[in-house]
């Protein structure tokens, strides 16, 4: 299925610090029960943003009001932990774009990237930069600018690492399907020489 | 006779399922195969419907209900509703598109990286794929294995083939005898406290060494399963007799002379001498202690005799926050020492841990004695086979003596997903892959480590250095 295009986008961001946050904190197991990809922003990050009661926790990210936008900028190996696509489907519903940080578990930034959501790796003192200009000045203006593969905090430039098949599935809403499909001849001799 | 490239295990096995490579495309990856459960296939069916096709080879495709089942009452219908439609779901899309279920029930059922292996479906020099990252368990056989997402699983559906771009490879040698009361586990907890939860990201790891080699399948299957922990994309072991043996007369390995001249060509499944790598650790045996994790990833673990370390002496200063926060979760002070600390649940299960010779080693450990008091302990079998199997040898009548529960076979409370967790606040021992915050329960505490040290917590009702007992 095509996915939304991506471009550019001037937004702001979301601060989120910490290291290592697995795909058991960006979406708890008890919550993968659904058989569709839609909903499961309302439990992004669910144990974090809400007490055992269902009330907001405040001081977590996501219920300050301070903070808003399209980005989510977050600690070093993040979507550490189970394939769970269900992490990727939760941060897009929930409406973020993009998410940065300086390093990322190998499945989920595959997920990512087959979601229309796009990971974007920056060195470890950008991010502590990126973190600390967001903190300090929540309205900071951040584009991102995939054909240039430039990412621009406030006054500042960073350009980034992205594979270029990727970057073109994501530009035109491509999906890996597509192309998989499309060599359906060369995979059946294949299978059938490998049987 | 022209001289090739020498070439490691991991590149020959890609580089012989690589259907097409083309200039600014990823590979696209044969795979020999899939496996399919309940919570991350429904979509990937339902992305086959709306495009009108159909599973590419049903032959490849195997499937069984294990996250979301209950391990207690099986044969009534689940209780959860949620869990209840994925299971229901699960069994509407295997007939629909005729792949073959093990069901709830069924004499084959378990935990997907553990009857695959035991059903012979599991085979080395493989492609094997599934949406869960344990799939790399599978490893263990010399093949290539990993998890993948559900659009990938739509994708495997679909064309029977993935997108991949080549990971780089790594190999962890290990060499030396393993002192008292550890085991395979240890290994694996050790090598992931030493390189971090993210110190094998991009990699394909290839386990060697006598330490390795002379491990039987199921202590390697606990290794492998554990390489995506350490952030790799999988983990393998080159085959040997240890293999073959294993594979020799399952239901569905090859029988009689195909499987001979099988082995013929699995032999040949090993790194080339000069086959070069681009990360070489490796790791003395007789260094690993049984080992424990205190924190909130399996990369926070030490020896059970060492002490938790100090805010001081974390190698990075990045790290005091997430480090900070790990320790307030789990209730714990840095530069504290965890034996002798009281726990509340032992788990012993998941596909790490939930084999006969995993149940065999407790069952060994616990004849005669009883758990603490202040002790829950749930023993769940990783399938129907090895439950069988455990009731034929007696081993339920000395976990009942003991007062362990052996349940049915599941995930369980590896991942607070069905109705078994750990209540907010319990410390659980547990012989799973991993501690992240509320994995077993909103709120639960979970210290990993092996089940020969999870069966001495659980007579002693504390964190037990498992050496008092062997």
């Amino acid at each position: 299925m095509s996915k939304d295009k991506f471009t550019t986008l001037k937004t702001t961001a979301v601060p989120l610090p910490n290291e290592n946050i697995d795909t058991d904190q960006i979406i708890p197991a008890r919550f993968l029960k659904a058989t569709t990809r839609e909903g499961f922003g309302d439990n992004l990050f669910r144990d974090w943003r809400y007490d055992a009661e269902n009330n907001q926790i405040p001081e977590f990210v996501l219920n300050d009001n301070k903070y808003s936008g399209k980005i989510l900028v977050a600690g070093k190996n993040f979507g550490c932990g189970s394939s769970r696509e269900h992490a990727a489907w939760a941060i897009y519903d929930y409406g973020f774009r993009v998410v940065v940080s300086s390093f990322f578990a190998d499945i989920f930034k595959n997920n990512a990237l087959n979601n229309g959501l796009l990971p974007i790796v920056v060195s470890d003192q950008f991010l502590k930069q990126m973190l600390q200009a967001v903190e300090e000045k929540p309205s900071t203006e951040i584009v991102v600018d995939l054909e240039n593969q430039i990412l621009q905090v406030g006054a500042v430039k960073e350009s980034f690492e992205i594979n270029k098949y990727k970057k073109t599935c994501m530009i035109n809403g491509y999906d890996d399907i597509d192309y998989l499909l499309s060599l359906n001849k060369e995979i059946r001799e294949f299978d059938v020489a490998n049987t | 006779m022209s001289q090739l490239k020498p070439k490691t295990i991991f590149e020959k096995i890609w580089d012989s399922h690589v259907v097409k490579r083309a200039e600014g495309y990823p590979d696209a990856l044969f795979i020999d195969r899939h496996f399919i459960h309940e919570v991350t296939s429904p979509q990937a069916f339902d992305g086959l419907k709306k495009r009108g096709i159909q599973v590419f080879n049903t032959s490849r495709t195997t499937a069984t209900a294990d996250h979301n089942v209950p391990t207690k009452d099986q044969h009534l219908p689940i209780k959860e509703a949620l869990s209840r439609h994925q299971v229901e779901t699960l069994r509407k899309n295997c007939k629909e598109f005729g792949v073959e279920l093990y069901d709830l029930g069924h004499a084959y059922q378990g935990i997907v990286h553990i009857i695959g292996p035991e059903l012979g479906l599991t085979q080395p020099g493989m492609t094997i794929v599934c949406g869960d990252s344990h799939t790399s368990t599978h490893g263990a056989f010399g093949n290539i294995a990993f998890g993948i997402g559900t659009s990938e699983v739509e994708q495997v559906l679909a064309t029977q083939c993935i997108l991949q771009y080549k990971p780089k490879t790594m190999k962890i040698e290990i060499n030396g005898k393993l002192g008292k009361g550890v085991v395979s586990k240890d290994i694996i907890l050790y090598i992931i406290s030493k390189i971090s939860a993210s110190g094998a990201t991009g990699f394909f790891v290839e386990y060697a060494g006598d330490a390795i080699t002379s491990l039987s399948m199921e202590a390697r299957m606990t290794i492998c399963n554990m390489s995506i922990e350490m952030g790799a994309r999988g983990g393998l072991i080159a085959p040997d007799e240890t293999t073959f043996n294993y594979i020799r007369g399952r239901k569905f390995a090859p029988q009689g002379e195909a499987f001979d001249r099988k082995v013929e060509e699995w032999k040949k499944l090993k790194t080339d001498e000069g086959a070069t790598y681009d990360s070489v650790l490796a790791f003395d045996a007789a260094d690993i202690g049984p080992m424990i994790t205190y924190g909130t990833n399996p990369g926070m673990g030490m020896k059970v005799t060492d002490r938790i370390p100090t805010i001081a002496e974390l190698k990075e200063i990045s790290e005091q926050h997430s480090f900070t926060k790990s320790l307030e979760y789990m209730g714990l002070e840095p530069g504290s020492s965890l034996l002798g600390k009281y726990i509340d649940y032992v788990f012993i299960g998941s596909c790490t841990n939930a084999r006969i010779e995993d149940l065999r080693l407790v069952a060994e450990m616990v004849k005669g004695k009883t758990k603490a008091s202040n002790v829950e302990v749930w023993v769940v079998p990783g399938s129907k086979q090895v439950e069988d199997q455990a009731r034929r040898e007696g081993l339920d009548k000395i976990f009942e003596a003991a007062g362990f529960e052996l349940r049915s076979p599941g995930c369980s409370a590896c991942l607070g997903m069905n109705e078994d967790k750990v209540p907010a606040g319990k410390y659980c021992i547990s012989t799973s892959n991993r501690n992240f915050e509320g994995r077993q329960g909103p709120k639960s505490r979970t210290f990993l480590a092996s089940p020969l040290s999870a069966a001495a917590a659980a007579i002693t009702g504390r964190v037990t250095d498992v050496r008092e007992f062997v």
